[in-house]
C-alpha cells in the first residue's frame, strides 16, 4: 500500500480546460437548442465535473486502487461473505461483445446464446441446490431473500392462509433476514439458539404455529456449524403449514455433500457472487438467484425463462407469479461468471471446493483454539467463531485485534457478528488459500493474542502502517459531509 | 483430478488432518444426518479446460448479435453510448473488483473515495443535495423510492404515470405488495402525463408521485407543472432520470424534485443484456437519514487527516433488522466506479457536448424519417427517443433490418396494446450521419 497520506479528490485535480474524452464532431446540421427545447427545461449551469486528462484519471484511480485491499491483494477471511479467488477467465468471457454488448430488447432469435446460457446456468444451480426451478432474476442475496419470502406469501394466500404473518429467524441470523421480512410485508419472529450454537429445537415449537410463513435458516448457520436437527425443523415448520427458506450464503461448505432441496427447504438463494466467484466488485453487482419446489413454481418472478421445439423463450404468462423483481433477465453478467466457473470446476471439483473450504476452517480454528476462547467445540464447516473474551479482560477488544491485523496486511475476518457470541470473530478462509497463507495468518493471530498479554497497547493503537488511522465515525454520522463542496 | 484455483496438497491434506485429528475429511461432514447426505455425482458438467472452455462460451456468445457488429437503434432504457477505454481499465484492476464493501475504512480508502466522488457526481447532474452509493438498478430504485415516500409521509397512495418505464411500473408493482401500497397509474396524453388526470389522482393520502425525464417514449415532461400539483397536496416528488440527458436539460432538482432516481447506464457501462446496471438514488439533506442503501461520507482519522468511511449505518438492514424500510446490502459498486470514470472522463464540457450530440442527431433523425413519409407519433419537445409508426408488425420489421445490419426499435405493443405497430428508436451520439441516413432509407423499403 502506499504511504502518501492523502489522495486529492478528482475535483481538486480540475483545472478549467483540460479534457479527458473525445468525441466526433456533430456530422448532422445543428439546430439552435432553444429551438428543439423550451427554453425553461434547458440546463443552465454547467456540472461541477472534474476537467482532467486521461492520464490524471488514470493516476487517481491507480493511486486509489493502491489504497484498496482485495483478495489479489491479501488474505481476505471475512466471514460469511466467501473472499474466494475471482478467477481470470470469467472477467475475459463476460467481456466477449457477444454476451456484453447484446441489449435485453433484442428480438429472442438474435440472443438464443444468450438464452441458451442461462438456462444452462439455472439447470446446474437446480441440481446443485436440488430444487426444481431456479430464477436468475435477483440482483443479490437480499434481493433474493425478499424474491422468495414474496413467493411464500403469495403462495399461502392463493390458499387463502392470510393469517399467516410470521416469519421466524434464529438469533445468530444476519439482519438481512428480518429486513427482508419487514420489506416483504411480514412480522419477524426470533427463535432461539442453544447451548451448542444450533437453533434451540424447544423454543423453536413454542415460537411455531398457524400464523407461521416460514422459518428462515443458513445452514450451515452463520456460526459455521451445520444444523444437525434439520430434518427435526423441516418436519416441525412443515406440520405448522409453513415453508422453510434455505439463505445461500454459506452454500460454499456443502456442494456435493448435502443439498437444501434434499433436507426439506422449499426457497433457496444464492449468492453467486460468493460461492461462485463473480467479484464483490466492492460491494455488487452481486446475483441471488432464486430455487423453488414445485408447489411454489407458479408463483416465480416473470418472465420464465423455457426451452422449446423452437429454441428458448421468455415466458410471461404466468397468472400467479409474483410479478417482475428486475428489469431485463437479472444481473447477466454476473451469471455468465458464474456458468463460467461451474464449468471450470465441474462436479468434481466444486464437491473438493466445499471439502477444502471445510478442511481449511477446521484447520485454523483447532490451532487458534489454545489462544482465544473457541465457543463451540464440534467441528465446523467452512467457517467457524472464536471470542476475543479472554483478551478483552486484558483491556483489549476484538475492534483493537482486528485493526492490528490490518498491519500485518490482512482483512480482517467479521467482528461482532453473530450478535449472540461476546466478542465475536468469525473467520472463513475458503478453499482457494494455501497452507502457507492459512499459518502466516495463524501466526499473526498468536502474535496479537501473544501482544494483548504483553504489550496490550500496541494492539489498541492499532493500525500502525496503513495511510489512515482509526476514523472518526461519530462525526461523520453526527455532521454528514456526503458529497464534495467546491470551495 | 488437479485444479487450478485449489492449492491443496496431497501433504497439506495429511498434515491438516492430523493437526484436527481425524483421519478424513468425511469426517467433518459427520453432522450432516445419513439421509439427507448427498450420494454420487452432482449431473453437472465434468470440468473443462480453461483453453476449451474459453472457446466454447466465445462459440455461445457467437450465436448473438452484438451491437458492435450491428448498428442500433434500439433504446428503452439501456443505451449504446460511448465508453472511454479507460473505463474498462480502471474496474479492471483487482483492488477494487476483488475487494468487498469497505467495512474497514483503513484498508478500502479507495474504493470509499472513489464512491464519495461518484455521489457527488450524482447530485450535480440531479440538481439534487445527497445521492447514496448505488441501488440495483433504475426500476428498483423507482420502488424504493416509493418506499421511502410511504414511509416519511406516512401515507400509502402511489400515483405513478404510465409514461415511466413499463418494467419500473411493474416492478413497483410488485414491491407495492410488501407494504401494501396503492399504486395508481395516471394515463399519458400525447406522449406526456396527462397533467388533469394526474389532478385527479393525487389528494391528501398521496405519498408520491412518480414521473420519468426524459420520459419512456423520449418525452420531456413538464416537470414545472407537476411539481405544482404535487407539492400542493404535500406529496414526494420522485423523478426518474437518464443522467446523460441532464448534461443538456435542466435538472429535476431544479424544479423541486424531493427524489430523484435513475440508472447510471449510460456512462461507461455496457447493455451486458440487461444487467449488471446501475441504479442511483438522490434526494434532499432533509431525507438522508432515511435514504436505502449505503452511504459515504468524508471524516478524519485520529491523526486529523482526511478520509471516508460507510456512514449514517442506523438506517441498514444489519443494524435496524427487522425495523429497515430497506434490505438492500450489495449493491452495485463496481458499476458506480465504471459511471464515475466515464463522468469523470468526459467532465464538465464532454457532459454537454454528449447530451447535445444526442438532441441533434435524434432531431436530424425525425426531420429525415418526416421527409421519408414516416409517422412520428408524438409532437413534444423530445430527447434521443422517438416513437415511429411503421406498416407492419414491428418484429417483421426488425427481422429486414438486422439482415440490412440493423437493430430496429422496440416494439411498444406488448405493453401498449394501442400502440401496435409502433417502435420506439433510440439515437445517441454513437449514430453517424450516414448510419441514419442508410436506417432511415432501409426503414422505408421495409415498409
Amino acid at each position: 500500500m502506499s504511504h502518501k497520506k492523502d489522495q486529492a479528490l478528482i475535483f481538486e485535480l480540475s483545472k478549467p480546460g483540460r479534457v479527458g474524452y473525445s468525441l466526433s464532431a456533430l456530422d448532422v446540421p445543428e439546430t439552435p437548442i432553444e429551438e428543439l427545447i423550451d427554453s425553461e427545461y434547458i440546463r443552465d449551469e454547467e456540472p461541477e465535473l472534474p476537467e482532467v486528462s486521461e492520464l490524471q484519471i488514470m493516476r487517481h484511480y491507480t493511486a486509489l486502487s493502491k489504497r484498496n485491499h482485495g483478495v489479489d491483494s491479501g488474505f481476505y477471511p471475512l466471514g460469511s461473505c466467501t473472499m474466494k479467488y475471482n478467477p481470470k477467465i470469467n472477467e475475459d468471457v463476460a467481456r466477449i461483445p457477444g454476451f456484453a454488448h447484446t441489449h435485453p430488447y433484442q428480438d429472442e432469435n438474435t440472443v438464443q446464446g444468450a438464452m441458451e446460457m442461462l438456462y444452462d446456468l439455472q439447470t446446474s444451480l437446480e441440481e446443485i441446490t436440488g430444487m426444481d426451478e431456479v430464477t436468475l432474476q435477483p440482483a443479490a442475496g437480499a434481493h433474493g431473500e425478499w424474491t422468495g419470502l414474496m413467493m411464500i406469501r403469495a403462495y399461502h394466500e392463493k390458499n387463502g392462509d392470510q393469517h399467516r404473518t410470521k416469519v421466524i429467524v434464529p438469533d445468530s441470523a444476519h439482519g438481512t433476514n428480518p429486513a427482508s421480512a419487514t420489506v416483504a410485508g411480514f412480522d419477524s419472529v426470533t427463535v432461539k439458539s442453544d447451548e451448542n450454537g444450533l437453533v434451540d429445537l424447544e423454543d423453536l415449537k413454542r415460537v411455531v404455529g398457524d400464523d407461521t410463513a416460514a422459518l428462515m435458516l443458513t445452514n450451515p448457520n452463520t456460526l459455521g456449524l451445520f444444523e444437525e436437527h434439520i430434518l427435526d425443523m423441516a418436519r416441525i415448520i412443515h406440520e405448522a403449514g409453513g415453508k422453510l427458506y434455505y439463505d445461500g450464503a454459506n452454500m460454499n461448505a456443502i456442494m456435493g455433500r448435502t443439498r437444501p432441496g434434499d433436507m426439506g427447504f422449499d426457497v433457496v438463494h444464492l449468492n453467486l457472487h460468493k460461492t461462485f466467484t463473480g467479484p464483490h466488485g466492492g460491494g455488487g453487482p452481486g446475483s441471488g438467484p432464486v430455487g423453488v419446489k414445485k408447489d411454489l413454481i407458479p408463483f416465480l418472478p416473470k418472465p420464465i425463462l423455457a426451452k422449446t421445439e423452437d429454441g428458448y423463450v421468455f415466458d410471461y404468462d404466468r397468472p400467479d407469479s409474483i410479478g417482475r423483481v428486475k428489469p431485463f433477465y437479472g444481473n447477466f453478467g454476473i451469471n455468465v461468471r458464474a456458468y463460467t466457473y461451474i464449468q471450470t470446476m465441474g462436479r468434481e471439483g466444486l464437491k473438493k471446493v466445499s471439502d477444502y473450504a471445510v478442511l481449511n476452517a477446521n484447520y485454523m480454528m483447532r490451532k487458534l483454539a489454545p489462544h482465544f476462547v473457541l465457543p463451540y467445540e464440534q467441528h465446523c464447516k467452512h467457517e467457524f467463531v472464536i471470542s476475543g473474551k479472554r483478551q478483552k479482560k486484558l483491556g483489549v477488544r476484538t475492534l483493537d485485534m482486528a485493526k492490528r491485523l490490518l498491519d500485518f496486511g490482512y482483512h480482517p475476518p467479521t467482528i461482532y457478528f453473530p450478535l449472540n457470541v461476546e466478542e465475536c470473530m468469525m473467520i472463513e478462509p475458503t478453499e482457494t488459500e494455501s497452507k502457507e497463507t492459512l499459518d502466516e495468518f495463524i501466526d499473526a493471530m498468536i502474535q496479537i493474542a501473544k501482544e494483548a498479554e504483553e504489550s496490550p497497547e500496541v494492539v489498541q493503537q492499532a493500525p500502525h502502517n496503513t495511510v489512515i488511522k482509526r476514523m472518526d465515525e461519530t462525526t461523520a454520522a453526527r455532521k454528514p459531509i456526503l458529497r464534495y463542496e467546491k470551495q | 483430478m488437479k485444479f487450478r484455483y485449489l492449492p491443496m496438497t496431497e501433504q497439506d491434506e495429511k498434515e491438516m488432518l492430523a493437526e484436527i485429528g481425524i483421519d478424513s475429511i468425511d469426517e467433518l461432514f459427520g453432522d450432516i444426518p445419513e439421509n439427507v447426505r448427498f450420494k454420487g455425482d452432482l449431473n453437472i458438467t465434468e470440468a473443462i479446460p480453461e483453453n476449451d472452455l474459453f472457446k466454447k462460451m466465445s462459440q455461445l456468445a457467437a450465436k448473438n448479435v452484438n451491437t458492435k457488429d450491428y448498428t442500433s437503434f434500439l433504446g428503452a432504457g439501456v443505451y449504446d453510448h460511448y465508453i472511454p477505454s479507460i473505463v474498462n481499465h480502471v474496474i479492471s484492476r483487482s483492488e477494487f473488483y476483488t475487494a468487498y464493501t469497505p467495512y474497514q475504512p483503513e484498508i478500502s480508502q479507495g474504493e470509499l473515495q472513489a464512491i464519495f466522488e461518484f455521489q457527488t457526481m450524482i447530485c450535480e447532474l440531479t440538481g439534487m443535495e445527497v445521492a447514496n452509493s448505488s441501488m440495483y438498478d433504475g426500476q428498483t430504485a423507482l420502488a424504493e423510492a416509493a418506499f421511502l415516500s410511504a414511509a416519511h409521509t406516512r401515507k400509502k397512495k402511489v400515483v405513478v404515470s404510465k409514461s415511466v418505464h413499463p418494467e419500473a411500473l411493474s416492478v413497483l408493482h410488485t414491491y407495492a405488495k410488501g407494504p401494501n401500497l396503492e399504486v395508481v397509474e395516471v394515463e399519458a396524453a400525447n406522449g406526456t402525463t396527462d397533467l388533469e388526470a394526474l389532478k385527479a389522482a393525487v389528494d391528501s393520502d398521496t405519498a408520491c408521485v412518480i414521473v420519468q425525464y426524459p420520459n419512456f417514449f423520449g418525452q420531456i415532461e413538464p416537470l414545472k407543472d407537476i411539481e405544482e400539483i404535487v407539492h400542493q397536496e404535500k406529496a414526494m416528488f420522485v423523478v426518474s432520470s437518464n443522467p446523460l440527458s441532464l448534461g443538456a436539460l435542466k435538472p429535476p432538482g431544479k424544479f423541486g424534485a424531493d427524489i430523484v432516481i435513475g440508472d447510471a447506464q449510460p456512462f461507461g457501462i455496457p447493455a451486458a443484456f440487461g444487467g449488471p446496471h446501475c441504479g442511483y438514488f438522490a434526494t434532499t439533506k432533509k431525507l438522508m437519514r432515511k435514504v436505502p442503501g449505503r452511504l459515504i461520507g468524508q471524516t478524519t482519522d485520529e491523526e486529523g487527516q482526511r478520509g471516508f468511511v460507510l456512514t449514517l449505518q442506523a438506517r441498514e438492514q444489519h443494524i435496524r433488522r427487522d425495523k429497515a424500510t430497506s434490505n438492500i446490502c450489495s449493491n452495485q459498486a463496481l458499476n458506480a466506479l465504471a459511471a464515475s470514470v466515464a463522468m469523470t472522463a468526459l467532465g464538465k464540457k464532454g457532459i454537454k457536448e454528449i447530451a447535445v450530440q444526442n438532441l441533434q442527431k435524434a432531431h436530424y433523425a425525425k426531420k429525415k424519417l418526416e421527409e421519408n413519409g414516416v409517422e412520428i407519433h408524438f409532437n413534444g419537445a423530445f430527447f434521443n427517443e422517438l416513437v415511429i409508426k411503421v406498416s407492419k408488425p414491428v418484429r417483421e420489421v426488425n427481422k429486414a433490418l438486422l439482415e440490412k445490419g440493423f437493430v430496429g426499435g422496440y416494439d411498444l405493443r406488448q405493453y401498449y396494446p394501442d400502440l401496435d405497430q409502433h417502435m420506439l428508436i433510440a439515437i445517441t451520439e454513437q449514430r453517424t450521419k450516414e448510419e441514419i441516413d442508410t436506417f432511415v432509407k432501409e426503414l422505408g423499403g421495409v415498409q
